[in-house]
């Protein structure tokens, strides 16, 4: 009855169709925004690359107030603290996550996954502040380095920040194997630890591939933190010791020197245009991702 | 905006017996998104900075940010006014000097807290931002130089500052230390304190001089983190104002030739002129102040000097 007088009532398909239109448009100002943001970060940026020499933009001296751009020593100091971050953080996640969801009993299991959420809601400041008091010292003393505040201190802390993503995805895709798949593995003899890296791991590395994708996109923007606790000397992290000494990325960059720069200015638009490299290598990353782990799905893994 | 919410969830109920119980959730779907797309549009226009800062001729308010060596005087001033003025309200906010000029050039604070000079382009700036800006100076500063306690330096020349900070020496061994590697601190590009040191210490007032920082320099984003580092870290050298220097670090005296005569900063030694690296602090106004900034800045350049010397200033003669 009720379905009748919906189809035949006027006014009710009206707003039914108001209603699909309003949704619609919500939905589609989304991709608008990405989009708009996208375009102001090329109008601002990309200026950068016609004001500044080339050579003067990928040199390796930032020096804004005397007009020496050099990006090179940022984008390494970001990949530097990053990639670290994601070295120390990537086994201890997914041992975690394996460790939650094979191994741990229910209880602990239940205590354990609200902790981790509750990790990851500790503001980035606060675990800023943390490192520079209590980490930075620590590495000074036990490392013997001349300064607390270095690019490993930034990872360690760095590695903290991506640890609840990686292991609440990680997990996700731990949860996805069928039961079978281990059922089949015990039934071959298969002990617990052979059943878990052989089989279940895995069978879920496409999603461990984007927990730590997912992780890594967490670093490599994460700004106040890393501000806080890397030094900030825009050095060239070329010598092995470069881990233990500071380091300036590209995030702390555009945090610390946008407030004073004059809108439209040479500075301002290295600034976007160091937006816009930060945007590409993202994007670069996640491109990577999507296209290990549809080739591993063509090859025939799990789903 | 809530009372026209109410006045449409009333009426809404009366439409009710026109048809189905169905229908009428979906007219309530439609008039909330419809509201709340006419919500966003509203807080959208409200926004308008146009909008937003009318002449309120009530409670004055009195907009002050800019310098992160002058905010804790600046706030000082300002408690102690209201306290005497309940009339007049001033919010103080840090930043950096350049941080504050370019808040005064956009129009969006009165009075501009600066520990430099405005530089040429930024009075052009302002200038063709319709803004022409005052200068008065407010204070005097002494900018020290600061070591761990157990470092045995106890003076530095200019030169061995200058050395230091270009990355020239890099062991304490050299200027009379212990054998220890040289952690350099420095303030963010936008402090005045670190344009004041670069152009007057490191420089050493040598305009000609292409000197600039090593990039081991460590740019701490605050007075706080270079107080932090100096007292924990006895390898670190770092500057800053007189008023933030704590007693945990311990503060070098300086001399600007070899021949000395080496020089602690004190509020003596800057007002006689004998401490090398002092420098006045200014504020800034958007044309010549007039009412309650014109009042303020007055009771800050006389009475107000009596607040300077506990914040660890030096106040006008």
């Amino acid at each position: 009855m009720i379905e009748d007088d919906v189809l035949t009532n006027g006014k009710t398909r009206w707003a039914e169709f108001l209603i699909e239109a309003v949704i619609q448009v919500l939905g589609f100002s989304a991709i608008g925004f990405v989009t708009l943001i996208f375009v102001f970060l090329l109008r601002e940026g990309v200026p950068a690359f016609f004001e500044v020499r080339f050579d003067n933009l990928f040199g390796t001296r930032w020096y804004p107030t005397f007009e020496l751009f050099g990006t090179f020593p940022l984008i390494l100091g970001s990949l530097l603290v990053t990639v670290t971050a994601i070295g120390i953080a990537l086994p201890l996640g997914v041992a975690t996550a394996v460790f939650v969801r094979e191994v741990a009993p229910n209880w602990a299991r239940e205590i354990l996954k609200p902790m981790i959420e509750v990790l990851a809601g500790i503001p980035s400041v606060v675990l800023g502040f943390f490192g520079m008091t209590l980490v930075a010292p620590f590495v000074r003393e036990r490392l013997g380095t001349p300064t607390g505040l270095t690019a490993l201190t930034g990872a360690l802390i760095l590695a903290y920040m991506s640890l609840p993503t990686i292991i609440s995805v990680a997990e996700d895709a731990l949860d996805a194997v069928p039961k079978s798949y281990r059922d089949g593995a015990r039934a071959m003899g298969a002990t617990e630890w052979q059943t878990i890296w052989r089989v279940v791991v895995p069978a879920a590395r496409s999603g461990v591939v984007t927990a730590v994708m997912l992780g890594l996109g967490r670093a490599i923007g994460e700004t106040m933190a890393v501000m806080l606790v890397t030094g900030n000397a825009a050095r060239m992290p070329v010598t092995f010791d470069s881990l233990f000494r500071p380091a300036r990325t590209m995030t702390a960059t555009v945090a610390a020197e946008m407030g004073e720069v004059a809108q439209g200015s040479v500075h301002y638009h290295v600034l976007f245009g160091i937006g816009l490299i930060l945007f590409v290598l993202t994007f670069v990353i996640n491109l990577t991702a999507a296209v290990t782990i549809f080739q591993k799905r063509r090859r025939g893994g799990l789903r | 905006m809530p009372v026209l919410g109410l006045t449409l969830m009333n009426c809404l109920p009366i439409t009710e017996d026109l048809c189905s119980n169905d229908c009428f959730y979906r007219r309530l779907l439609v008039a909330g998104l419809f509201l709340l797309i006419l919500t966003l549009g509203l807080a959208a226009c409200g926004s308008d900075p146009q909008d937003s800062t009318p002449d309120a001729p009530t409670a004055e308010t009195i907009e002050n940010k800019g310098s992160d060596t002058l905010v804790n005087l600046a706030l000082a001033w300002a408690e102690e006014y209201m306290d005497l003025h309940p009339e007049v309200r001033i919010s103080v906010t840090g930043g950096g000097s350049g941080t504050g000029i370019a808040a005064l050039i956009n129009g969006t604070v009165d009075v501009a807290n600066a520990s430099r000079r405005m530089k040429p382009e930024e009075v052009e700036a302002a200038e063709a931002n319709g803004v022409s800006p005052v200068e008065f100076v407010v204070a005097r500063d002494a900018i020290a130089v600061v070591v761990h306690p157990s470092n045995p330096v106890d003076t530095l020349t200019f030169q061995q500052i200058s050395d230091i900070y270009t990355g020239k020496i890099t062991n304490w061994r050299e200027v009379g230390g212990d054998d220890r590697p040289i952690v350099l601190l420095s303030r963010e590009s936008n402090s005045g304190t670190y344009v004041y040191f670069l152009e007057n210490v490191v420089r050493m007032g040598n305009e000609e001089s292409d000197l600039l920082f090593s990039p081991g320099t460590l740019l701490m984003p605050s007075s706080e983190g270079i107080t932090a580092e100096v007292s924990q870290n006895p390898n670190a050298i770092g500057y800053d104002g007189l008023g933030y220097v704590t007693p945990e670090q311990k503060v070098v005296a300086v001399a600007r030739t070899a021949k000395g005569p080496f020089v602690m900063p004190s509020v003596e030694t800057v007002n006689n002129d004998s401490y090398p690296i002092s420098r006045p602090l200014f504020v800034y106004t958007a044309g010549e102040p007039t009412g309650q900034i014109l009042a303020y800045l007055e009771w800050v350049r006389g009475e107000g000097q009596a607040l300077v010397p506990e914040i660890g200033f030096v106040p006008l003669q």
